[in-house]
């Protein structure tokens, strides 16, 4: 038996954590550079309000009805989902984190106790350690445990769980749910199902095995078998290491000077570093990357992009930033507007396999002690608090970020303030 | 051209296996006679692990004002907050009352229940009492209080 917990509104409901005035106000949180629209609280889906709306388009309504509008704070959710995965870990060891802000948990042996007291006991748990609402949903595989919490999204508002645990409630669910809303079903499948008349995920479950394996292959087949309860995909409990790491940002505003995207190189090639230290891996290649913004058709329009091997694999801030920086110089053509500039480190092991090379004359002790100094203070005092000066004084290709709620959990000096 | 300069064929030239060199850096080698406190060497007190039973259930606040003075709550001062902790009578907690953050003693009396302000100095401040159509809740139970009583 699988369940998936899924927090609610998710990064709307961080904010309005530490918010509470804006219970039962419309919330918005904004992508990057304060682009479009990336979550929405129940309130604001009332409104109309699409995801991935731009910003701008729907300036109008979000004045009208004075929806409260946040810039992303990836800080603030990051540390809240760390904390949600661990409350749930505490019901069970068994536990897939799947996004930021869902996770399976295999409630397998849980089988004899009431499941959906189950849940309620984990959503109320999660409620209240953390502060975050959550809806659940059980089921004997995965794509029809997820169907059951977009149904109890919908239909169980105040519980929150739903369990199928009967033929009758399986077909509850699924004769609810448009095909296009199936777990693992794009829209090219959709399409064709929708071709074949197949528009609900009850007909789908219902279809001929032989068909859709010839059509949709092994993949589709086990998506079927899941949505007739039969468990084709266990949990992944332990992640694959990451196989690469990457940087990037949009720029708040198009930039040509080489100056300014040194600086926002090196920053992404330091927060590549501080990553690969986080994890005690060092990586072997470093790729830097700029480009122009596409669709802007009335500027000329380039993509430079270079890759370097590195002999000694590395985790040090300096050393990524001094191969960056020369990636830079052969790929940074002067006279175009830039957009957008990244940094992609990958051929990652861990730190304990890294083969020295016998011409190096760094001293890697002595540099693993200046960042392991760095990274404290940055963790005490804040993100960039001591950096390389190559990231820069001005930085002013720094995101738009105009309406950030502070880092309430993350940054001592951002904490909630209270006036008493 | 010289990017590419560290490149050559070092592969060929490094250990098949990761080399594992003994290093000491830290505790620097002295020729002196050994600390006669080394064996006795405990694990440094840890304020997280004293102060902080429930990581993931712990924030921490600010807060500024007079109104719990009384209650060893200086202005300013730094709460620990302690979402995990079931709330008890005569608790101090970080409440919300119609959308508003407050740090106050929670009282229950026969069924009623009111946040109760602590400062004899100033009559301003008065006990609330929770009634139908007021938004309540209990934001967090607040475990410990910092505060710093040396002058800056």
């Amino acid at each position: 038996m699988f369940a998936i917990v899924d927090c609610n509104n998710f990064y709307a409901s961080c904010e309005r954590l530490f918010q509470p005035q804006l219970e039962h106000q419309p919330i918005v949180v904004l992508s990057n550079n304060d682009g479009c629209v990336i979550a929405r609280s129940n309130e604001a889906k009332a409104l109309g309000i699409k995801m991935g709306a731009p910003a701008f388009e729907i300036q109008t309504l979000l004045e009208q009805h004075q929806v409260a509008v946040f810039s992303s704070n990836y800080a603030l959710y990051g540390d809240l989902s760390h904390r949600v995965m661990q409350v749930l870990g505490r019901f069970t060891p068994a536990i897939e984190i799947y996004s930021i802000d869902e996770a399976f948990l295999d409630v397998a042996h849980f089988a004899f106790t009431d499941l959906s007291n189950y849940g309620s006991a984990i959503r109320a748990a999660v409620l209240q350690q953390v502060g975050i609402p959550t809806t659940i949903g059980m089921a004997t595989s995965k794509t029809l445990a997820k169907a059951a919490n977009r149904y109890a999204k919908k239909a169980c508002k105040t519980t929150g769980v739903f369990v199928i645990d009967s033929e009758a409630k399986r077909q509850e669910v699924l004769e609810a749910l448009p095909v296009e809303d199936v777990w693992g079903i794009g829209r090219k499948y959709q399409i064709w199902l929708d071709a074949h008349n197949i528009k609900t995920a009850w007909q789908l479950s219902n279809s001929n095995l032989a068909w859709i394996q010839k059509k949709m292959g092994v993949v589709g087949l086990r998506l079927v078998k899941e949505l007739q309860g039969i468990a084709c995909y266990d949990l992944e409990e332990q992640p694959a290491a990451k196989q690469g790491i990457m940087t990037s940002r949009s720029f708040g505003h198009l930039i040509s000077e080489k100056k300014l995207l040194q600086e926002a190189i090196a920053t992404h090639a330091t927060r590549c570093a501080e990553k690969l230290r986080k994890q005690d891996s060092c990586c072997a290649l470093i790729q830097v990357f700029i480009h122009t913004n596409a669709y802007r058709k009335q500027d000329a329009q380039y993509h430079g992009v270079l890759s370097i091997p590195i002999p000694t694999a590395t985790d040090s801030t300096s050393e990524l930033i001094q191969l960056a920086m020369s990636a830079l110089d052969h790929i940074y053509k002067p006279g175009f507007l830039y957009k957008k500039a990244g940094v992609y480190v990958s051929e990652i092991v861990p730190r304990s396999q890294v083969q020295l090379s016998l011409f190096s004359s760094k001293d890697r002790g002595k540099e693993k002690q200046l960042h392991d100094a760095m990274d404290k203070i940055n963790t005490l005092m804040g993100r960039d608090k001591v950096r390389y000066a190559a990231a820069g004084i001005s930085r002013k290709w720094k995101l738009r970020q105009e309406k950030k709620s502070p880092c309430y959990t993350t940054n001592v000096n951002e904490l909630l303030r209270i006036k008493n | 051209m010289s990017l590419f300069a560290d490149k050559i064929s070092i592969q060929a030239l490094v250990a098949k296996e990761p080399l594992a060199l003994p290093i000491i850096r830290d505790t620097a080698v002295k020729a002196g006679f050994p600390s006669p406190a080394l064996d006795y060497m405990q694990d440094a007190i840890d304020l997280n692990q004293l102060l902080i039973k429930h990581p993931s259930s712990t924030f921490l606040v600010t807060i500024e004002g007079d109104s719990m003075i009384d209650a060893f709550i200086a202005n300013p001062a730094l709460l620990i907050i302690d979402r995990a902790l079931q709330v008890r009578n005569g608790d101090i907690v970080l409440a919300v009352v119609n959308g508003d953050f407050t740090v106050k003693r929670y009282v229950r009396k026969a069924d009623k229940v009111f946040l109760v302000p602590e400062n004899k100095q100033n009559p301003k401040y008065q006990a609330m009492e929770i009634v139908d159509g007021m938004e309540f809740s209990v934001w967090g139970v607040v475990a410990h209080i910092i505060s710093s009583p040396r002058k800056r």
